[in-house]
């Protein structure tokens, strides 16, 4: 099974986010930049998957040159092989330019299987999947915390409000992945060292058969009008409990009408 | 005026608050037109949609729009697109109608925003990003507005609308068709309201120190009529389910009042709930960042705290 994992990098959510003030984008240098946390669920599963079937995992990254620190971990997990599209003409893409030049570049290097995290920690739209899905015409199987192949059929568990759906399709197909669907790997000693030895594969916007006018800051389908650091909440009342602590939360809750 | 199209969020034939929230908002850009799907449609739904506004309600009750994964939804709100050329498109924030917004941004070559607090002049919206650590209003640059908004976030106004019914019929693609739902498993949740709606969410986290524990948690809930969340630390250690998780990963809240207890405040967790009205933390120890954003606060043992609070609490109704 040919298996593609796309993963993003992603600023740490430990550290100060920022935008950019001259094109209000996010500020990459701002922040450590770490794989998003979700990706890494998704290359578990898809090294699982592989483990399990037999085939190749591919890591699919679209980001600067930085970028490259968030392969060598997948692939020092135990990913095969990346391709990293890296085109200054990508810079400030909205979620339907990222996904448009994804699925441009998942049409070049070929898939039974791409597998994503459900939602990045800096963007959190969680669209992503559903429009790869939408732009490669196949099925969505999207919020999975359970993924089981069989041939060319696969069912996952798609994580609802109410509990879980039961859903099947046939390969090719596009999964994505919630936190509590594995246990991640680390990578080992051995994993990093032959990382580096991996081939990694430069794409640029001409390479992947990207359409420039598509992608990038300025051909997005939204703008950021402005932006501001959110004003502090006022200090609130912090009282020591000394036995009534229950009874003055109560207060405060009949103060607010809330009993 | 032109149409202001509203995916209806229904659950058992219900229709949810944030679709009322959402019509509401609707009647300030435009006519609020409802689009109910799948079945469950009923006189008491359409009486529902009409008390809060809607002019028009477009009805695809069909089994097949909700027997496959998000994309019947999609094509069905860009063919109403294309026929009532709507100002914007209104979904609420969950996780599957923003995957619908999604996939009908490509569809109709529009733009979408997603997590909307608030729509504005001009359809820009508010938004508040980095784990409400900044502000931000977005506008859509290309085609018809698609504004995914979080519940919670508009106080909701009844004002009666015409709610004339339009049955639409939808032949769902075979596209459409490729991921199918097999079975549907729910999961006991009682009787409380749904986390991401709920006026009120009662969390626990490390602090509550067992799964038995978190009875405490749920009895304070109960008493308020509030939905219970928990940190990551609580799911993690297998306390309580991984769908109630609050933050970066989980949930985002956005309550008129939320109550914090054992957890330390990490910036993932306020990631999700930072953006409630109201703050109430329980900690034992002064120096726990969850105090910083608290309105309220008690220092102490949450197993003496909680338990008296909700007495108070009953006592007090
Ligand atoms: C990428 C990423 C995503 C994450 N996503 C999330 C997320 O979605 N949600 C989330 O919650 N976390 C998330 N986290 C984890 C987050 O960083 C914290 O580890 C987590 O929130 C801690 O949970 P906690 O506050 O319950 O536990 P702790 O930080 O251990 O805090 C427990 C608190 O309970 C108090 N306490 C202990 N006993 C008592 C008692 N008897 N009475 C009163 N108080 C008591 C302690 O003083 C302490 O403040 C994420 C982390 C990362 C890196």
């Amino acid at each position: 099974m040919n298996i593609v994992v796309c993963v993003k990098q992603v600023p740490d959510t430990a550290t100060e986010r920022k935008l950019r003030s001259d094109d209000k984008t996010l500020d990459r240098d701002a922040a450590d930049g770490v794989v998003n946390e979700l990706d890494e669920y998704a290359v578990e599963e898809a090294l699982r998957l592989k483990e399990a079937h037999g085939g190749e995992v591919t890591v699919l990254t679209m980001g600067p040159d930085k970028a490259s620190e968030t392969i060598r971990k997948a692939l020092a997990m135990g990913a095969d092989k990346a391709v990293h599209l890296v085109d200054d003409a990508l810079h400030g893409s909205d979620a339907l330019g990222t996904s448009y030049a994804l699925a441009q570049a998942l049409k070049k290097i070929g898939f039974d299987l791409v597998v994503l995290g459900s939602e990045s920690t800096d963007a959190r739209t969680g669209v992503l999947a559903a429009m790869l899905a939408e732009r490669l015409g196949v099925p969505q199987l999207t919020f999975a915390n359970k993924v089981e192949v069989a041939g060319s059929s696969i069912a996952i568990q798609r994580v609802t409000d109410y509990g879980y759906d039961k859903v099947e399709a046939s390969l090719p197909a596009v999964v994505s992945v919630v936190e509590k669907i594995n246990e991640p790997r680390y990578p080992s000693f051995k994993g990093i060292m032959a990382a580096k030895k991996k081939p990694v594969e430069k794409l640029g916007v001409a390479d992947a058969e990207i359409d420039a006018a598509q992608v990038g800051l300025a051909n997005s389908w939204s703008e950021v009008a402005d932006f501001a650091a959110a004003p502090p909440r006022a200090a609130g009342t912090i009282v020591k409990d000394e036995g009534d602590g229950g009874v003055k939360a109560a207060d405060f809750l009949a103060s607010k009408k809330f009993v | 005026m032109s149409e202001v199209l509203v995916l209806v969020e229904h659950v058992e034939g219900q229709v949810k608050k944030v679709t009322l929230e959402l019509l509401t908002l609707a009647r300030r850009l435009g006519e609020p037109s409802a689009v109910w799907t799948g079945p469950g449609y009923s006189a008491e739904a359409k009486a529902k949609l009409a008390e809060y506004g809607a002019e028009k309600i477009y009805v695809a009750d069909s089994a097949d729009i909700v027997d496959y994964v998000v994309a019947p939804k999609a094509e069905l709100l860009a063919q109403l697109v294309s026929s009532a050329s709507p100002a914007a498109v209104l979904v609420a924030a969950t996780a599957e109608a923003k995957e619908i917004a999604g996939r009908l941004a490509i569809k109709i070559d529009s733009g979408v925003l997603t997590d909307a607090v608030g729509i504005g002049e001009g359809l820009v919206a508010d938004q508040s990003i980095f784990g409400g650590g900044v502000n931000v209003r977005s506008r859509v640059t290309k085609g018809t507005p698609i504004i995914a908004v979080r519940p919670n976030a508009t106080p909701v106004e009844a004002a009666a609308g015409a709610g004339a019914e339009e049955q639409v019929s939808v032949a769902v693609s075979d596209a459409a068709k490729a991921a199918k739902v097999v079975d549907r498993v729910k999961e006991e949740k009682g009787a409380r309201p749904e986390l991401t709606e709920a006026a009120i969410v009662v969390s626990g986290g490390r602090g509550v120190g067992s799964a038995e524990n978190f009875s405490i948690i749920e009895k304070l809930a109960d008493s308020l009529g509030a939905a219970v969340g928990a940190s990551r630390a609580a799911t993690d250690a297998g306390w309580y389910p991984h769908q109630f998780q609050v933050g970066q990963t989980g949930k985002t809240v956005s309550p008129q009042l939320y109550i914090a207890a054992g957890i330390s405040g990490a910036i993932q967790h306020r990631a999700g709930m930072q953006t409630a009205k109201t703050i109430i933390a329980i900690n034992k120890d002064p120096e726990a960042p969850i105090f910083e954003l608290a309105d309220f606060g008690v220092v102490g043992d949450l197993n003496q705290v909680v338990p008296q609070l909700t007495d108070e609490v009953v006592k007090r109704k």
